[in-house]
């Protein structure tokens, strides 16, 4: 039977000759993850089942969420993490930016299968991994056999065809995305991201894909690797591919250069709209990072739009590169410079505002602009306020009007 | 044991309204299973009971408050035409037996109905049907039996 590439991957890690949607299989796994947020629960369930840690070089952890700690109760969860860490002598700890990036940067190869305790951990996927977030309860089941269960999903491919326009980036491809099949689209699904737009897509383009497959219900979302795939991960890995005729419950396409910049609307993912049609809108502060576009790629746009304007007094920017390599890139290459010049504010690498717990929390009534990948009422802060979700192109160009810019204006 | 049915997509937040998610008190959350959208549920529900219900089962947020407040309230097991991708992980690794019916417009609110997980039926004593289910294999039965994924790890281990 012809095979996707998910259910290639989850054969072979299950060692099974082949699998099918529903079927039930028991996985290897490469690497498994956990941050401070979702650690102590992670930490407390796998003290309850009471075995031995199996493979300690397989488990990567984080403090990104609220590192460096915002205040005492953050301060006592990183103490909780710190000394199972030192306990178990588990030697792949990073303080240097964002689980998944820094997965990415140093980590996964195509072929791996990653699990991590956050919903996002389908950003790998863009490297022809099998990658999902899992409960912190499953986290501690790995930790303790290197095992873990998973249904194969059903498959969904999306191809996107032609090229994009200026202005027009992978996040707003993403988003675009996410209006049309809308946030319960995908549900359960793999979905594969195909396509002549995805070929020639760099390594940065594909993780800010596959890092919104969540958000369309998707279970991981996956990029056959390529000759980019090969260069960035070391020549490393097993490349997998879907067979020419293998079967999806549900296919897509998209024309990539029928759109310009979309935006999402508060409160929902998939409340996309084009740029000209909320343009205007007054906004507070304008946020680019994460690990849906913190990269340097990202930044380096943020930098060329702000190059000869300044970020409008009653407006705060604020930039966050989502690893210390991306930050140390950026500063060589003079865009942390610029940015500060325009009057934004460089963070160390970290999930900052993302999640409302430090560096740049909203009040009542307040409105942002941002790259990451939700926009639930109330995730920056106050639950009066607003997230309008753009690409790093488009949050930039708002900095500088203190309302939603289209950002073909500044480019 | 009784039926108590249910319409297609039910949400966590119907299952464990947010505001009394703030316990992670079993016997709490088990008082607390559908209190405000069928408040007769947590007041009546026996110890056996089953939830048959539609398509969608558990959608919305992925919190695990809901499927441990369902088997502290006495639930056997939740049989629908179909669960949430994050619900029915859930399920299966805090141990409330879960199972897929094509056919759940067969059981009616309040029929008496038994499992039998050998056969892959459930007898419909009130009608008098046996109707069939999908069980899930032999492993994915023995972590939910066990009382979940920690019971489960804490005796055995995945073959
Ligand atoms: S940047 Fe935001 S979405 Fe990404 S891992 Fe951090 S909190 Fe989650």
């Amino acid at each position: 039977m012809s095979q996707t590439i998910t259910e290639k991957i989850l054969a072979h890690v299950s060692n099974k000759k082949e699998v099918f949607p529903g079927d039930y299989v028991v996985s290897d796994i490469d690497w498994i993850m956990f941050h401070d947020s979702t650690g102590p629960l992670t930490i407390k369930g796998f003290e309850d089942i009471g075995k031995r840690i199996c493979n300690k070089e397989k488990i990567v952890t984080f403090f990104d969420h609220f590192y460096p700690a915002p205040n005492i109760e953050a301060a006592k969860l990183h103490q909780i993490s710190r000394r199972f860490i030192d306990l178990q002598g588990l030697n792949n700890h990073h303080t240097d930016g964002i689980c998944h990036q820094i997965l990415a940067e140093k980590y996964v190869k195509p072929g791996n299968v990653v699990v991590g305790a956050d919903s996002h951990t389908c950003t790998l996927g863009a490297l022809g991994s099998f990658a999902t977030g899992l409960g912190s309860t499953d986290i501690a089941g790995v930790m303790a056999t290197g095992k873990c269960w998973f249904k194969v999903p059903d498959n969904m491919k999306i191809h996107y065809t032609n090229k994009l326009k200026k202005g027009v980036y992978a996040k707003d491809v993403i988003l675009k995305t996410a209006g049309l099949i809308g946030s319960e689209g995908a549900d359960y699904f793999a979905i594969e991201f195909s396509g002549d737009y995805i070929k020639s897509s760099s390594i940065s383009e594909r993780l800010t894909m596959c890092n919104m497959a969540v958000e369309l219900g998707a279970k991981n979302g996956i990029i056959e690797p390529d000759e980019k795939t090969l260069e960035f991960t070391g020549n490393q890995g097993l490349f997998f591919k879907s067979d020419y005729n293998a079967s999806y419950e549900k296919e897509f396409s998209i024309d990539v250069s029928q759109f310009g910049p979309q935006i999402a609307c508060p409160n929902s993912v998939d409340n996309v709209k084009p740029v000209e049609e909320v343009a205007g809108t007054p906004i507070d502060q304008a946020f680019i990072g994460t690990c849906t576009n913190g990269r340097l790629d990202d930044i380096e746009i943020v930098a060329r739009i702000l190059k000869s304007y300044k970020v409008k007094q009653s407006t705060r920017l604020i930039v966050i590169p989502a690893s210390m390599n991306v930050y140390l890139r950026a500063f060589q290459k003079g865009y942390i410079q610029i940015i500060s010049s325009a009057g934004g504010i460089i963070s160390s690498p970290s999930c900052g505002p993302c999640i409302g717990r430090h560096n740049g929390v909203l009040a009542d009534g307040e409105v942002c602009i941002s790259t990451q990948n939700r926009n639930f009422n109330g995730r920056m802060g106050s639950p009066k306020s607003m997230i309008y979700l753009s690409s790093p192109a488009s949050a930039a160009a708002s900095a500088i009007t203190g309302e939603i810019t289209d950002p073909r204006d500044y480019l | 044991m009784k039926a108590w049915k249910f319409e297609d997509n039910i949400n966590t937040d119907l299952i464990t309204p947010g505001r009394y998610n703030m316990t992670t008190d079993e016997t709490q959350l088990g008082k607390i299973a559908f209190i405000e959208y069928r408040p007769e549920f947590s007041k009546n529900v026996k110890k056996g009971d089953y939830i048959i219900a539609g398509k969608n089962f558990g959608c919305g947020s992925s919190r695990e408050h809901a499927p441990v407040a369902l088997k502290a309230a006495g639930v056997s097991a939740v049989i629908a035409k179909s669960f949430a991708r994050i619900f029915f992980r859930n399920c299966i690794n805090v141990g409330l037996p879960i199972f897929i019916c094509n056919q759940t417009e067969l059981i009616d609110d309040g029929d008496i109905i038994q499992t039998n997980i050998n056969e892959n039926i459930i007898v419909n004593e009130t009608k008098k049907i046996s109707i069939p289910i999908l069980s899930p294999p032999e492993f994915i039965q023995k972590i939910m039996l066990s009382g979940g994924l920690i019971e489960f790890l804490r005796r055995d281990s995945y073959v």
